[in-house]
């Protein structure tokens, strides 16, 4: 896995939002800082799920990695060519804008709201056919979009290929947007709340569709989630990865199986407390000692997740844990508590918080 | 129909204290295409104390049940059959006969309610105290009690209320509006509290802590919570009982423990095994085949059977009424002694 290029690799990538919301010109703005620090390499035929509050920044993040959010630090290659480098004028870059562009795709949170509403899902879909496909004539067009349609259940196409999406189903909508993704034959796409606004019968289907289209087209998925469940799904059955997000910041990451068989982060344990199950348990404290999630406009010092954390020491207030590496199971984990030798462990724990391991 | 033992099954003998009685309840609307009854001919009783869960996917008829134990259903919709409220003392109510201005009383003092998309049922120009003080004006309680009481009720939902209720909507993120907009519902002392995909727009952390505070808010103000929302797995964590809807009826009633171990309804069967858990084996967990029907054309008969494994012809001629199954447990089909015939995929461990 190491010795091939990474389709998107993100390196220290920051994004800081200003909010210029004062009228006085001098006054300083405040800086939301929606991701910092985030390093993450996705490959071919990978699948690489997060999962995070809102606010926590995963959509950022998400958005970064396929080249629509320019970090404000850090740098994002595409197979080793710098994405906002590519689209400097005379730059001369090694792979064009167009062709990253291309590479790169998305679908939406919201189904109803990312396809046109005037425009039936034949001319939805033949747009981007038109724009990156000139060689195909009409009915080499019609012909793909039917056959992807098929493929996908919708069938019978020619049915399906002359209805507006007032017509179609959620499920149905979600369908149509990742055809669309599908026929620009991307590396990389990036589903970000894709299957949320579904049904609860209707995800698994969705997911498992996304999952068998990910193997047969050789195409690598992000997948963002607030759901670890969902995330769990997609990641799980795709042999991939699984990381959490709280703050802007990726505090674990790993194999998902591995992740969610022994999280090791406090707060990955707090999300899986919060993951339904379909057990019967009495209704237990939060295991947090804030419900509510800080302002990212001025986050917390030291470890982000102190103010909430079961178990922080005065050492989270002051120090910012790194991304500890388990080589074993290349599991990283950014809180002190995995390193035996911390200090952490010798210094006094908060108000509410315990330090037992 | 209905005989008055059918009625009383999902309550246990010994403690039949309803506080709602819905008998009968259909909500139609008059279409162009068509007569849409969006809730058709429901019976269900509410105990005091209880808190019962109401689970349904999209367009099974669960919001229109919320707003129907209000008389809240919307113009041109129109609601029959009768809600019988019993106060704690004093005689029993008809909800569906109230007058408008007794009706205006009665919500809020002694049904109150948490709607869907919550998050927009604050006035942005108005202080979250503001809205405190005018239901209490409008209500005629005294404010001063009342301010105590909500701040009372904003502490026991970990919030800080000298804070929130200076504070304007836009101020406060999307859980504290949720629970902020909870302790008003809860401000008049209600006996019954009705919510409606009460946390569907949040967090999964901030879900849970919700209902985990709505179970303590319950036993501390003996209230009954009426829950209705599509996610079972959330309810099983707070509910006594669950009530499962499928296109517009109840497909079976039942103790949580009931519902999640013994489903008797192939319906309820295939939504636990829809349901993506973080503790059942990956390649069990199966999607529902087909789709939930038209509420203008939904098929004779028992409305499941174009999606059932174990339809019959019988279930075409003839549309199950609710059997019970054992004394708290009801159940609308004809093959519920064959269920089992579906395999649970999801193993529930107590």
């Amino acid at each position: 896995m190491s010795a091939e290029t990474p389709v998107i690799s993100l390196s220290d990538v920051e994004v800081h939002f200003e909010t210029g919301s004062s009228l006085n010109p001098l006054a300083d703005n405040d800086v939301v800082r929606a991701a910092d620090g985030i390093d993450l390499d996705i490959f071919e035929n990978d699948v690489v799920a997060i999962v995070g509050e809102s606010g926590s920044g995963k959509t950022t993040l998400g958005k970064t990695a396929v080249g629509l959010q320019q970090p404000t630090g850090g740098s994002v290659q595409y197979r080793g060519q710098d994405i906002w480098d590519a689209q400097k004028l005379f730059s001369k870059p090694d792979i064009p804008f167009s062709e990253i562009r291309r590479s790169l795709q998305i679908i939406h949170q919201d189904p109803e709201s990312s396809l046109n509403p005037h425009k039936s899902v034949r001319s939805s879909l033949e747009q981007p056919l038109k724009k990156w496909h000139t060689d195909l004539g009409p009915e080499d067009r019609e012909a793909r979009i039917l056959a992807m349609l098929d493929r996908v259940g919708m069938s019978p196409p020619h049915d399906y290929a002359q209805r507006y999406p007032h017509q179609l189903s959620g499920g149905e909508t979600q369908r149509v947007a990742l055809i669309r993704a599908l026929l620009m034959n991307p590396d990389l796409i990036l589903a970000d709340e894709a299957v949320s606004a579904l049904d609860v019968s209707l995800r698994v289907e969705m997911m498992d569709l996304m999952l068998e289209l990910q193997d047969s087209f050789d195409t690598s998925f992000l997948f963002i989630s607030h759901d670890l469940s969902n995330a769990r799904y997609v990641a799980e059955h795709a042999g991939g990865r699984l990381g959490v997000m709280y703050l802007g910041e990726l505090v674990e990451i790993g194999p998902a199986e591995e992740v969610l068989q022994n999280p090791q982060h406090p707060y990955t344990k707090v999300l899986t407390w919060a993951t339904p199950s379909l057990e019967i348990t009495a209704a237990t404290e939060p295991p947090v000692r804030e419900i509510d999630i800080p302002d990212p406009v001025n986050p917390p010092s030291g470890c982000r997740f102190h103010t909430r954390c079961p178990n922080a020491t005065t050492y989270c207030q002051q120090r910012t844990p790194p991304l500890f590496l388990d080589e074993a199971t290349s599991h990283q984990t950014a809180c002190y508590r995995v390193d035996e030798d911390s200090e952490y462990w010798t210094h006094e724990p908060l108000e509410g918080a315990t330090r037992d391991r | 129909m209905n005989t008055s033992s059918d009625l009383q099954a999902g309550t246990p003998r010994t403690a039949p204290d309803p506080i709602l009685r819905i008998r009968d309840l259909t909500v139609r609307f008059e279409m162009d295409r068509g007569t849409s009854r969006v809730l058709d001919g429901v019976n269900l009783d509410i105990h005091r104390n209880e808190i019962i869960g109401i689970v349904g996917e999209s367009g099974s008829g669960k919001s229109m049940l919320a707003s129907a134990l209000l008389d809240a259903v919307v113009k041109p919709g129109v609601t029959e059959g009768t809600i019988t409220y019993s106060p704690p003392d004093g005689d029993d109510i008809d909800i569906l006969d109230l007058s408008a201005e007794d009706l205006r009383q009665f919500r809020w003092e002694e049904i109150s309610m948490v709607f869907q998309g919550a998050l927009s049922s604050f006035n942005p120009t108005m202080a979250i105290g503001e809205h405190f003080q005018e239901t209490l004006e409008a209500h005629g309680y005294p404010v001063g009690p009342g301010m105590d009481r909500a701040a009372e009720l904003l502490d026991d939902l970990y919030l800080d209320p000298d804070r929130v209720l200076s504070s304007y909507p836009h101020e406060l993120s999307g859980g504290m509006k949720q629970r902020a907009l909870i302790a008003l519902a809860l401000v008049l002392d209600p006996e019954v509290l009705v919510m409606d995909e009460p946390t569907a727009a949040l967090d999964l952390l901030m879900q849970r802590s919700i209902v985990s505070l709505l179970a303590e808010l319950r036993d501390k103000h003996d209230l009954t919570m009426v829950f209705i929302t599509h996610d079972l797995p959330l309810v099983t964590k707070l509910a006594d009982r669950i009530g499962v809807l499928y296109a517009f009826e109840f497909a079976e009633i039942g103790k949580t423990e009931t519902i999640l171990k013994e489903p008797a309804h192939p319906y309820t069967r295939a939504l636990l095994n829809a349901t993506p858990n973080l503790d059942a084996p990956l390649e069990e967990m199966r999607p529902i085949a087909g789709s939930a029907p038209d509420p203008v054309n939904v098929p004779e008969g028992c409305s499941y059977r174009t999606r059932c494994p174990l339809a019959t012809p019988d279930c075409e001629h003839e549309d199950p009424l609710l059997e019970q199954v054992t004394d708290t447990h009801r159940v609308a089909c004809h093959h519920w002694r064959d269920a089992e015939e579906i395999p649970l995929t999801t193993e529930v461990d107590k």
